[in-house]
């Protein structure tokens, strides 16, 4: 029975492009590598309880992996996606250490700092990586190929975190994320639990940045990874939920899809009514679901858990 | 994530007040004494220090703002910034309609106030209770409000009045210029008479009380609700400052906060979040070093500015991990 669900989203997605235009295969893309984000911050957010405003920048370093390897050592594109896997779980261990100092609004504001700090290097190091015009891949691919390797890095990342939260890992995460102290005294280290999360975390997100390297064109261009990026990936995090696999996809469909929706509401005649549609529609659906979609699910759920209300 | 929530409550609640201790203290005075050293035996230190100073309040005011905001309800205001732009196009606006600089300066102040004090009640407060839908509120009011004055005002650059003129002064060997000093002057006024505010008035007090003891507050008659809408005026107050101190060297246009936004954010965190006066200390110590770093270290070229500001920040928390004049954080199990 618990497998029925995510049968019917494979064979949907498997079904799915022999009805979808190219147009909108390339839309289902971006679905995919925001679906892969989101999966990676809600592990580190949604289950090891570590604030992150920083994944914009993994997403940056992941997708120049992709553009340098492609355009200077011409790697088969597939093989960069691994390599961006490798390098931005390195990075994030990296990111992971000061990490264990900071917690809460702290923490938040260090990794934004992070996901401001990246997109400014490819600018002072420009001989080497563009500067502002940014890095090509040495060929492009079809929406069709793409459609197909981006859902499917979705299914294994899919995967990958279920299996990583099922077992003694994912425990180790939750017990963290409810209480250090706790966590700590019944014998889980903080620092290796801590750190590993901010690795797998960041490896989501890398791997989605290369992605998105792939969907435009095979471009890296620092204006690609501003800090809107992370804050997408945040805003859909926050759709999602926290801490559930399930509302991911509807928070990827959500900022996957809504930049493109609300351009084509006629509203205001121009191009730029499409940032207050956007704007507009996030602000409302935080109003209406201030948990998220894991919060609409779990009020369906039966509640032993919670004998007593949490105050506010 | 309500569990999430309730353990920062808590562990802000079982917070000891230590204010800013004193090897802090004498850091910053001996910084202190090195800037005013350097000032004396070098001209282009002199003007590099004046101007960093200059560009330091506007950093300390937004961040007063963010600090303001962060105090009485626990969250980083995203918007902050382009709430300052906002209300910087509206003054713009007034002069267009053919008032004076510093009339329309005088009359933007009460309309940000309004403003602050409409979108706290209106959007902020039926979801106070979670700070992720909070933060993620704001980051919507940062797109939205973006999206409106690009449609109302155009994304290309707009021109005021420049409000200190052009002059230069010179002492000595070194050039001030006026506008410099005059946005120093407003920046650090602005926030003596909101220090002020806070300290010596009726409302002051019952604001710091909202904020430190919501439900204390409540009982002793303080209606906290409308406080912390108060709170967000004020933030917004600053914030019109701050923007219309950036129009003379930014120019107008929808882009020209968010730079300053995130210096903003590493000043109020440099001084702990919680502390005002960290804040200002904050802003202008790091528009000071910027300025300084860009003067005298080749490597810091101004796509650095950002990355060396984060990487300070970084370097001060992992000494103080809750900022120069943060508080120690106790924590109860």
């Amino acid at each position: 029975m618990k497998f029925i669900p995510a049968a019917v989203a494979a064979a949907v997605v498997v079904v799915l492009p022999f009805f979808l235009s190219g147009y909108h295969q390339g839309l289902a893309v971006y679905v995919a590598l925001y679906f892969v984000a989101i999966l990676g911050l809600n592990i580190l957010t949604g289950y090891t309880g570590q604030i992150s405003i920083g994944h914009g920048g993994f997403m940056a370093i992941g997708g120049y992996t992709t553009a340098v390897l492609s355009h200077y050592e011409h790697w088969n594109l597939i093989l960069t996606l691994p390599a961006s896997l490798g390098v931005c779980f390195l990075v994030g261990i990296f990111v992971g250490v000061p990490a264990l100092r900071l917690s809460g609004v702290y923490l938040a504001l260090v990794t934004f700092g992070f996901a401001v700090s990246v997109p400014q290097l490819p600018l002072k190091f420009s001989k080497f990586l563009g500067g502002s015009n940014g890095l090509h891949t040495d060929h492009t691919v079809t929406h069709l190929w793409l459609y197909v390797v981006s859902w499917s890095c979705a299914g294994i990342a899919f995967l990958l975190a279920w299996l990583l939260l099922r077992g003694r890992t994912g425990r180790a995460f939750r017990a963290v994320r409810d209480s250090e102290v706790a966590a700590a005294s019944s014998g889980i280290a903080l620092p290796i639990y801590k750190t590993l999360a901010f690795g797998v975390s960041g490896a989501f997100a890398g791997v989605a940045g290369s992605l998105l390297v792939l969907a435009t064109n095979g471009f890296a261009q620092p204006s690609e990874f501003t800090v809107l990026v992370s804050l997408q990936i945040l805003i859909g995090a926050a759709v999602a939920g926290l801490g559930s696999l399930w509302g991911v996809v509807v928070g990827a469909v959500f900022i996957g899809l809504l930049p493109s929706i609300s351009a084509s509401v006629p509203l205001i005649g121009s191009s730029h009514g499409q940032d207050v549609v956007f704007g507009l529609i996030v602000i409302l659906v935080m109003l209406l679901l201030p948990n998220g979609v894991a919060g609409l699910l779990r009020g369906f759920e039966p509640r032993f858990k919670t004998a007593i209300k949490p105050g506010p | 994530m309500t569990a999430l929530a309730q353990r920062i409550g808590s562990m802000r609640k079982s917070a000891v007040s230590t204010g800013g201790s004193i090897p802090v203290v004498l850091f910053l005075l001996a910084a202190a004494a090195f800037l005013v050293i350097g000032s004396l035996s070098s001209d282009i230190f002199a003007q590099q220090t004046v101007a960093g100073l200059a560009q330091g309040a506007i950093f300390g005011s937004l961040a007063l703002a963010l600090v303001l905001i962060y105090r009485a309800t626990e969250v980083i205001n995203f918007a902050q910034g382009e709430l300052a732009m906002a209300t910087t196009y509206i003054a713009y606006q007034l002069t267009l309609w053919g008032l004076s600089y510093w009339l329309a300066f005088f009359l933007t102040l009460p309309i940000a106030l309004v403003l602050g004090m409409a979108i706290q009640v209106v959007l902020i407060r039926p979801v106070q209770h979670s700070i992720i839908a909070v933060v993620i509120v704001t980051v919507g009011l940062f797109i939205l409000i973006d999206g409106i004055v690009t449609w109302v005002w155009g994304a290309d650059l707009k021109f005021m009045d420049a409000p200190f003129g052009n002059t230069v002064y010179h002492a000595g060997g070194v050039a001030f210029s006026r506008q410099d000093i005059g946005v120093l002057a407003v920046s650090i006024l602005s926030v003596i008479v909101l220090w002020f505010l806070f300290q010596f008035t009726k409302i002051g007090l019952a604001m710091r009380a909202a904020a430190l003891r919501p439900a204390a507050a409540a009982l002793v008659g303080v209606r906290v609700n409308w406080m912390l809408a108060i709170g967000w005026g004020l933030a917004a107050v600053l914030g019109a400052v701050a923007g219309l101190m950036t129009e003379p060297t930014q120019f107008l246009q929808p882009t020209m906060m968010q730079a300053i936004l995130l210096y903003a954010f590493a000043a109020a965190v440099l001084g702990g979040l919680e502390s005002p006066a960290g804040a200002v200390i904050g802003g202008l110590s790091l528009g000071v070093f910027l300025n300084l770093i860009g003067q005298y270290i080749g490597v810091a070229t101004p796509e650095l500015r950002l990355p060396i500001a984060f990487l300070v920040l970084l370097l001060v928390l992992l000494v103080k991990p809750t900022g120069l004049f943060g508080r120690k954080q106790v924590r109860r199990v």
